[in-house]
């Protein structure tokens, strides 16, 4: 919390660079060490699930309407 | 009447990332598997719109997300707590609901802006083009760029990473999992 330091107790200096980074930058730049690590924890949360495979519900769900043809079992 | 062989297994094919992309949406497991259920029965119930030799994948993830955006964020206090289903829900978390090790990471990608949100995992996680999850967004191409760039942004500020030692702490705990060790 402490690291940063609210945009009003900046000194001018830093305001200033702060700026014009802002306007430079598209959003900002990340180091790519720090997108990579960012995407791999990403895609290994997704795949957790992922991995998980097809429930059997989505199974049953297929089978039925397969075998039914009915659009909605509602 | 029998759906199609092909079509079949596109669709079973597509469940396992349906799921992942729900999760991240709604951020509840039973949640997210309703949503996916309700997108298979609308894709179905509506074959006939799909055009073979098209993407299967991003045509039931554009249902998937059109539906959870016009019915599920309306629906999503009233069934809070309803008929145990919360109660039922913390206890299938800890195996549905992703490792230990990926709540500080999903806190934080919970904290974007929703648009943010999904067109990261569209194109970070679910492996679609930039121009793939702007159809599947409706929206253009720059926006997904854009809002990808803002949402790595903004994950790397919740996250206080501004150098790839600073996962140090996530990493030795992953470390220590995959070993199996305690």
């Amino acid at each position: 919390m402490n690291e940063r330091k609210p945009v009003g107790q900046q000194n001018p200096m830093e305001a200033t660079a702060a700026r014009s980074k802002k306007v430079n930058a598209k959003p900002a730049k990340l180091g790519r060490d720090v997108q990579a690590r960012l995407g791999q924890q990403l895609r290994a949360m997704y795949d957790d699930v992922v991995n998980q495979g097809v429930p059997d519900r989505f199974h049953d769900l297929i089978n039925r309407l397969d075998g039914s043809g009915k659009k909605d079992p509602q | 009447m029998p759906m199609d062989e092909s079509v079949r297994k596109a669709v079973l094919a597509a469940v396992p990332s349906l799921r992942a992309f729900a999760i991240s949406l709604c951020g509840n497991v039973d949640r997210a598997d309703d949503l996916v259920q309700e997108t298979l029965l609308r894709a179905l119930a509506n074959i006939d719109s799909f055009q073979p030799g098209t993407n299967m994948s991003a045509w039931l993830f554009t249902i998937l997300r059109n539906h959870f955006r016009s019915e599920y964020r309306k629906r999503r206090r009233e069934v809070e707590d309803s008929d145990g289903h919360h109660a039922e829900s913390l206890k299938s978390q800890p195996d549905q609901y992703g490792h230990v090790e990926f709540r500080e990471f999903r806190e934080a990608l919970a904290q974007l802006p929703s648009d943010q949100r999904e067109a990261l995992i569209l194109v970070g996680a679910s492996g679609f083009s930039y121009e793939e999850a702007a159809g599947i967004c409706g929206c253009a191409v720059g926006t997904i760029k854009s809002r990808v760039n803002r949402a790595r942004t903004r994950l790397a500020e919740l996250l206080h990473v501004n150098s790839a030692e600073d996962f140090g702490p996530d990493e030795t705990t992953r470390a220590v999992l995959a070993s199996g060790g305690e």
